[in-house]
């Protein structure tokens, strides 16, 4: 197996590569739990004005039919005014893009924004929707049967890992 | 033994019947998830669309106005249909019988029955003879349950004391005829609360209330003194001059809740009503309007709370 990129390296390089591209009227909105995490190293790296954002998509996500509401959903805060923003959505892995189709529609039950921009750690392709990310760390090849996670350790620090699928 | 007939064999809730008998967990699990769609209550935008093509049944043999709303509020915002049905006005007062009446709307593709009957259990009857996709929420029956307004009185506590581990609370008033106080006590035991009092005259108190894990008070100011949290029962105005009761008056004078007596609870107790308030006869209403109350915020609640319930056993 090949080793996995560096999380910590991801993080910088996409905050170096976000700095000379965010306006006075950027903001942005992590999705629970890996990109909330990515989010505020981002945002934090970024310095943006707007406070941070959090999304939890349990609500919107598009197999509740089959899979019922099989987590604790975290609350969805968004404490800035969506509407003309130009938003940077951020999560940890881009896989079939289901979750972020969930999430735009949330966003848009909070407003009209300007634009939405997608930043994702890692992408391990597999796309089932129209969806790409604007900002991609690595692209990362995962093995059938596997999923990519990003853990948060004790000390704060960012770190991807691979994990067998749970069953469905 | 006998499984839960409330949770499917996973110990995921499939219908709410009661509150008795559900784990610390499932009782968690839905205040966690309800604090989730407080936050959607909130926004401009206050549907989310979980339930969408889902059929909401409200089946009302008793009349509710706040309790049938609330539910109706909560399915609408969960993008489900909602069919509202006033069985006093139909085919029950023709003779059919209870699973009869289900067996039809069953019939018309009901996914989600939450019903209010006055006999206890009927849910639970119910419950037993609905389809394997078919979900059945008590809201209220009979003296026993009313487990979506326990569901809610605990958000309403955990909302304002955020937690249970030290909570004094009392319950005040007509014990003996109310669903809701059941309710309340079984919840707040099963989530560590470590006091729990029950206050009211000795005719109004069910028989061997303690073994549910109270303490009974027969002098309101001994048993209001240090607490957290204080939830007033209504006194049903039918049972007035009855034998249990002498008059709405008296019962005031001993049970009624003014400033005078709240004053004897911390100072930062929060004071609960389930509704519908008889002002002047549980409660004062420099009280009911008062800094303590918090009885309008429970009805907001109680819409997050239901929200949580529906979405959670119409996914199990």
């Amino acid at each position: 197996m090949s080793a996995l990129p560096d999380a910590e390296k991801l993080c910088a390089k996409l905050a170096a590569e976000l700095k000379p591209r965010v306006g006075p009227n950027a903001a942005m909105v992590g999705i629970h739990t890996g990109g909330a995490w990515l989010a505020e190293r981002l945002h934090a790296m970024l310095a943006l004005a707007a406070p941070l954002g959090f999304m939890d998509i349990a609500f919107y996500r598009d197999d509740y039919h089959a899979q019922g509401l099989k987590h604790d959903p975290k609350r969805t805060r968004i404490p800035f005014d969506i509407s003309g923003r130009e938003l940077l959505l951020v999560d940890d892995v881009l896989y079939t893009g289901r979750t972020v189709r969930a999430a735009m529609n949330e966003l848009f039950d909070y407003g009209r924004p300007a634009s939405i921009a997608l930043v994702v750690l890692a992408d391990r392709g597999g796309r089932q929707l129209p969806i790409c990310a604007q900002h991609c760390g690595a692209q990362v090849e995962v093995p059938a049967g596997m999923r990519l996670r990003l853990k948060r350790g004790v000390d704060g620090k960012l770190a991807l890992a691979l994990e067998a699928e749970r069953a469905a | 033994m006998q499984r839960n007939p409330q949770l499917n064999a996973n110990g995921e809730l499939q219908h709410l019947l009661s509150i008795e008998g559900l784990p610390r967990e499932v009782l968690t699990r839905i205040l966690d998830t309800a604090e989730s769609f407080a936050g959607v209550t909130e926004r401009e935008v206050k549907t989310v669309p979980l339930l969408r093509g889902k059929s909401v049944f409200n089946l009302f043999f008793e009349p509710s106005t706040r309790t049938r709303t609330t539910f109706e509020i909560a399915a609408k915002r969960l993008s489900a249909d909602v069919i509202n049905l006033n069985i006093a006005l139909s085919s029950q007062t023709k003779g059919e019988s209870l699973l009869d009446t289900v067996a039809n709307l069953s019939a018309m593709h009901a996914d989600i029955f939450v019903v209010r009957h006055g006999s206890s259990g009927a849910p639970y009857l119910i419950a037993r003879h609905v389809k394997p996709h078919e979900h059945v929420i008590n809201a209220g029956d009979g003296r026993h349950a009313h487990p979506t307004q326990g569901l809610l009185d605990l958000f309403t506590i955990r909302h304002y004391r955020k937690d249970f581990s030290r909570l004094t609370a009392a319950i005040v008033g007509d014990v003996l005829h109310s669903r809701v106080a059941r309710s309340l006590i079984h919840g707040l035991t099963t989530l560590g609360a470590p006091e729990v009092r029950v206050i009211g005259p000795q005719t109004l108190m069910p028989a061997g209330v303690e073994s549910l894990g109270v303490r009974v008070f027969h002098d309101m100011r001994a048993g209001l003194k240090d607490c957290d949290v204080v939830v007033m029962l209504r006194l049903q105005n039918e049972r007035m001059g009855g034998p249990l009761l002498p008059s709405a008056q008296e019962f005031f004078k001993h049970y009624g809740l003014t400033a005078e007596k709240l004053a004897l609870a911390r100072p930062d107790a929060i004071v609960m009503h389930p509704g519908p308030m008889n002002r002047g006869v549980e409660i004062d209403s420099t009280v009911a309007d008062g800094p303590h109350s918090v009885i309008l915020p429970q009805v907001t609640f109680g819409i997050a709370v239901r929200m949580a319930v529906m979405s959670m056993i119409a996914g199990n």
